[in-house]
């Protein structure tokens, strides 16, 4: 194993459940080892995983974050290596217990190994505000808000980021938690038409930085289904480009913000405003 | 695709307005949680150190206005306590 790596410690979290958090972690997860970079994704949705079947790993799992935490299991025992991103890593979730099942003291351990071995640990929080999800974000350095344009959503992402201020280790020790946010299932013609709150809005009343904007898209949905990441499976679609685009923003470039668009709409064209 | 779309304007800016006036109620009733909290355990450490009483005939509370919040304090302190006057003991 390779040595003297610290690693980055990013979770994915919206409180809202079915907002785009499993999908945009394996589509980031991917897109940082399509740069090159070494990455474990970890799904903490304990009795409900999904992250391996979007990955398209479900039939490679035998042992899970669970097992690990419980000693029946050691870490590269757990690990999954992606079969087409030699970079990407899996450590599953138990499909069996309860989320009672996670300790905080092991996952401060999983974590604290981890970061030794990889560039990135992306964590794929379930939804809600209950223990799966804080223990998600305990110990991150940065947090991906993702958020749909819609009123709950947007609400919830306003309370996750109360507890990522306050709930997390970086808090706790007087510091703060990165926060970004990704608005994803975004129709730009439905927002320019005044149907769906616009990035602006979204922007003003949660006031983070903004990571991207993901449009909702049939790619993302024939990806799931296939069980591989958007930014592999089709990486020049409109929501693969802005999975792209976040990735380079995550690693701190400075880049114009636009909304991928996939072209089929003429209307988008003739009245889309520019991008935010 | 209805043309008249162009021209009516959509649910988008009441969703905005209903957030912005929710996440403000939202978010100084998260941060006053604490605060009335930290009130109540400072109060009473000071009402102690001169008057006995009991903690559970003690109420405090906060109620929100638009330009101003009051603070209700309300001490059941049982009589017969000398230290409440003022002045030098005989
Ligand atoms: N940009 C998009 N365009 C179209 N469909 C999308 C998009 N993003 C996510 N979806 C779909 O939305 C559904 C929920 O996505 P996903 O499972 O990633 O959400 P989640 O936040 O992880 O949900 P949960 O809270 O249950 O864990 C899936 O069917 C997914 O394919
Ligand atoms: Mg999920």
């Amino acid at each position: 194993m390779s040595q003297g790596k610290s690693a980055r410690v990013v979770v994915v979290t919206s409180g809202k459940g079915g907002v785009g958090k499993t999908t945009s972690t394996a589509a980031l997860g991917a897109a940082l080892a399509q740069h090159g970079e070494k990455v474990v994704v970890i799904d903490f949705d304990v009795g409900l995983r999904n992250l391996d079947l979007v990955l398209g790993a479900e039939r490679r799992v035998v042992f899970d974050l669970i097992n690990v935490i419980h000693g029946v299991a050691k870490l590269p025992q757990a690990l999954i290596r992606d079969k087409r991103l030699e970079n990407l890593h899996l450590l599953p979730a138990s499909q069996t217990r309860d989320k009672d099942a996670l300790t905080e003291d092991g996952v401060a351990k999983v974590i604290a190994e981890l970061r030794t071995k990889f560039d990135w640990i992306v964590c794929d929080s379930p939804a809600g505000i209950e223990r799966g999800a804080t223990l998600a974000m305990r110990y991150a350095d940065t947090a991906i808000i993702v958020t749909n344009p819609e009123v709950s959503s947007v609400r919830d992402s306003d309370r996750i980021i109360g507890l990522l201020d306050s709930k997390t280790e970086k808090a706790e020790r007087g510091e703060c938690v990165d926060k970004h946010l990704l608005i994803t299932r975004y129709q730009l013609g439905r927002a320019n038409r005044g149907e769906m709150l616009s990035v602006d809005d979204v922007l003003e009343i949660l006031s983070i930085p903004l990571l991207g904007i993901i449009p909702e898209s049939e790619d993302v949905l024939r990806a799931s289904n296939v069980g591989c990441p958007v930014t592999l499976n089709n990486a020049l679609s409109a929501p693969a480009r802005a999975y792209f685009d976040a990735t380079r923003r995550l690693k701190g470039e400075q880049i114009p913000m636009r909304v991928p668009n996939d072209g089929r709409s003429i209307f988008n064209k003739l009245f889309g405003r520019k991008a935010a | 695709m209805n043309l008249l779309n162009l021209f009516r304007r959509g649910s988008a800016p009441v969703a905005r307005e209903r957030l912005q006036i929710l996440l403000a109620h939202e978010r100084t009733a998260r941060s006053q949680g604490d605060l009335l909290g930290i009130l109540r355990e400072e109060i009473l450490a000071v009402i102690s150190r001169h008057v006995a009483f009991e903690v559970d005939k003690v109420q405090i509370k906060m109620d929100r206005g638009k330009s101003v919040s009051t603070l209700a304090v309300d001490i059941e302190i049982p009589n017969g306590q000398p230290s409440l006057a003022r002045g030098c003991p005989a």
